[in-house]
C-alpha cells in the first residue's frame, strides 16, 4: 500500500479534475489492460452538501462561508482493496470511477493506474493553473505616485 | 394571516403553461444551454451562488435558465435545494494566502510585494457600448481550431504565494491582530439567528445578504452614518482549494477548488478606552468573482464591530446588527413581502366587517353630534 501523503495528493486531484478526463483516462486503461472493475459498494454515489469554512480577516476565528455540492461514494474491488471517492459537483459517475480508481491505486495496478490516470490529472490542472497565472502576470502594473509641485 | 383556499387548478395550470412558454421565449432561437450561462454570464452564476450559499455553477445556471433571469427567484431555488442535501461534514477553514489569484490589488500600498495585478476587470474601461458584441457575427471554434489556438503554458515554477497586505502592517503592530482560533463557529443553517450575533454569524449573513442592501448600507457609512474610514488594504479574487478530513481516511483531502473575492479593509482608528489608536479591519469574502459585494460586507462587518473596539453606538442602520441581520437576506425578505399578494380573503372578510361597523358608528356619532350643534344654534336664534 502506498504512504497516506501520496493517497491524500491522488484523492485530492480526483476530487478537482474534470469528469471528463477522468472518464477518458480510466477507460482508455480498463481497456488497454483488459480490466473489468468487479466491485461491490459499500456505500453508493450519494450527493450532498459541504459546508465550506473561512476565516474572519483571513487568520482569524473561522465562520461557516457557504455550501458547496459533493458526491461521495465506497466500494471494494474483488481483490478486497476498499476504494473511497469525495468528488466537487453532483457527478454519480465520476465518483464511481474515482473510487475504482482509488482501490486499484492501492493494488498491484497501481503504477499503471498512477502513470495513467493521475498524472495526466495532475498535469492538466496544472496547465490551468499555470495558463491562469500567467495571464494574471500580464496584467501586473507599477502604479507610480506623482509629485505635485508647489503651487 | 394566510388562510387556504381551494379552486383555481385550472387557471393556475394554465398560468403555468405560459410561463413555461414565455420562458422559453420565440422557439424560433436556440435555446440557452447552461454551459452557455456559465461561461457567458459568469458573473450572474457567481452571484446566484453566493446568495444562494451554495458552490455549484451548473445548478446556479440551471435556476437562472428557470427563473428567466430573475436573480432573487433563482437564489430561492438555490436555497431550496440546498436543504435537500445531506449535510456530509465541514471543510476546514480555507486557506487564502495560497490563493491562485486572477486579481490582487492594494489601495494602500502602491509597491505591495507580490504586485498588483488587474485581472480581467472593469476597471478603467470606459463603459461606452460596445456595439461590436451587438453584431451577430460568431467567433465560435470548432474542436480542432480550438485545439490549435489553445496556448499550451508551461509548468516551469511552482507557483508563489502572495502573502496578505495586512501580515506588513501586522508586523509593526500598527493594525489590530485578527485572534487565530479554532472555536466552532455558529451556523445560520442549523440554529435560528439569535441575537447579539457573534462575528461568525455575521459574516456568514453578510456573505449571503443581498448584494444591494449591503451596498447600500456600506455605501451609508462612507456617507457619514457611523463613518469607518475604510481603505481597501487588499482586493483579491482566486481559487482556493477547500479541504476536509474524511472519517473513515482518518486524513484530510482536497474536495474541491472555488473560486472566492476577498477584501480586507485598513480603517482609521483614533483609539478609544479599550483600543491604542491603530488601524482595525473589516473583512469581505464571496463565492465567485464578486468585488463590489466583497467591499461592501468588509464596511459592513466593520461597522458592526463597534462594540468589541470601544467604539459609540451613534444610531447608524449599519451598526446595527439586528436591523442588518434581519433585513439583508433577500430570500426571508421576498418570502414575507411576496406573501401579501396571496390570497387574503378571509383576513380581508374580517377587516372589511370591522370597518363597516367603525364606520358607522362614526358617522352615526358625527350625525349625533351635529344635531346636538343645531339645537344651540335654534335656541340662540
Amino acid at each position: 500500500m502506498k504512504s497516506l501523503p501520496e493517497r491524500k495528493k491522488w484523492m485530492s486531484l480526483l476530487a478537482k479534475a474534470p469528469s471528463e478526463l477522468v472518464s477518458n483516462t480510466f477507460s482508455d486503461v480498463m481497456e488497454r489492460h483488459g480490466l473489468t472493475a468487479e466491485f461491490t459498494w459499500l456505500r453508493k454515489p450519494e450527493i450532498g452538501g459541504v459546508m465550506i469554512q473561512a476565516r474572519a480577516g483571513a487568520t482569524g476565528a473561522p465562520f461557516n462561508f457557504g455550501e458547496m455540492t459533493v458526491t461521495r461514494c465506497s466500494l471494494k474491488l474483488e481483490n478486497g482493496d476498499v476504494g473511497h471517492a469525495y468528488v466537487q459537483g453532483r457527478d454519480k459517475d465520476k465518483a464511481e470511477k474515482a473510487a475504482i480508481i482509488d482501490a486499484y491505486l492501492q493494488g498491484d495496478k497501481a503504477e499503471i493506474f498512477a502513470a495513467n490516470i493521475i498524472a495526466p490529472i495532475e498535469n492538466a490542472l496544472a496547465a490551468v493553473k499555470a495558463n491562469r497565472e500567467q495571464k494574471a502576470a500580464k496584467t501586473k502594473v507599477d502604479f507610480f505616485t506623482l509629485v505635485r509641485g508647489e503651487d | 394571516m394566510y388562510v387556504a383556499v381551494k379552486g383555481g387548478e385550472r387557471a393556475i395550470d394554465a398560468a403555468h403553461e405560459w410561463l413555461s412558454e414565455e420562458r422559453r421565449g420565440d422557439r424560433r432561437l436556440p435555446a440557452m444551454s447552461l454551459n452557455q450561462i456559465i461561461e457567458q454570464l459568469s458573473l450572474t452564476v457567481a452571484r446566484v451562488m453566493a446568495e444562494g450559499s451554495l458552490y455549484d455553477q451548473e445548478l446556479a445556471a440551471l435556476a437562472i435558465k428557470q427563473s428567466r433571469g430573475d436573480l432573487i427567484e433563482a437564489i430561492f431555488l438555490m436555497r431550496a435545494y440546498r436543504t435537500t442535501l445531506p449535510r456530509f461534514g465541514y471543510s476546514n477553514p480555507i486557506d487564502t494566502g495560497k490563493m491562485s489569484c486572477i486579481r490582487r490589488i492594494s489601495a494602500t500600498f502602491k509597491d505591495a510585494p507580490g504586485g498588483q495585478i488587474l485581472g480581467p476587470t472593469f476597471d478603467y474601461t470606459h463603459r461606452l457600448l460596445d456595439f461590436k458584441l451587438a453584431a451577430e457575427g460568431d467567433d465560435q471554434l470548432s474542436d480542432d481550431e480550438y485545439d490549435t489556438l489553445k496556448v499550451h503554458h508551461e509548468v516551469h515554477e511552482q507557483s508563489k504565494e502572495i502573502p496578505h497586505i495586512t501580515e506588513f502592517l501586522n508586523k509593526d503592530g500598527l493594525i489590530q491582530a485578527e485572534v487565530e482560533s479554532d472555536t466552532t463557529p455558529d451556523d445560520l443553517t442549523r440554529e435560528p439567528l439569535e441575537l447579539p450575533a457573534s462575528r461568525a454569524l455575521r459574516l456568514q449573513a453578510l456573505t449571503r445578504g443581498d448584494e444591494g442592501f449591503v451596498l447600500g448600507l456600506a455605501y451609508s457609512t462612507q456617507r457619514g452614518y457611523a463613518r469607518n474610514h475604510a481603505f481597501v488594504g487588499e482586493l483579491r479574487i482566486g481559487y482556493c482549494d477547500v479541504e476536509m478530513d474524511i472519517p473513515e481516511l482518518g486524513f484530510s483531502i482536497d474536495i474541491g477548488e472555488i473560486q472566492v473575492t476577498e477584501c480586507e479593509t485598513v480603517n482609521q482608528f483614533k483609539g478609544s478606552k479599550k483600543e491604542p489608536p491603530q488601524f482595525t479591519r473589516g473583512y469581505g469574502l464571496v463565492f465567485g468573482q464578486s468585488e463590489r459585494k466583497a467591499i461592501s460586507m468588509a464596511l459592513v462587518d466593520r461597522a458592526m464591530r463597534w462594540k468589541e473596539l470601544g467604539e459609540d453606538f451613534v444610531g447608524a442602520p449599519a451598526q446595527d446588527e439586528e436591523f442588518v441581520l434581519y433585513h439583508c437576506d433577500n430570500i426571508q425578505a421576498t418570502g414575507f413581502l411576496e406573501h401579501i399578494k396571496l390570497p387574503h380573503y378571509v383576513d380581508f372578510q374580517s377587516e372589511l366587517e370591522l370597518i363597516r361597523k367603525i364606520r358607522k358608528e362614526a358617522l352615526a356619532h358625527q350625525e349625533a353630534a351635529k344635531s346636538e350643534d343645531n339645537q344651540p344654534l335654534e335656541a340662540a336664534e
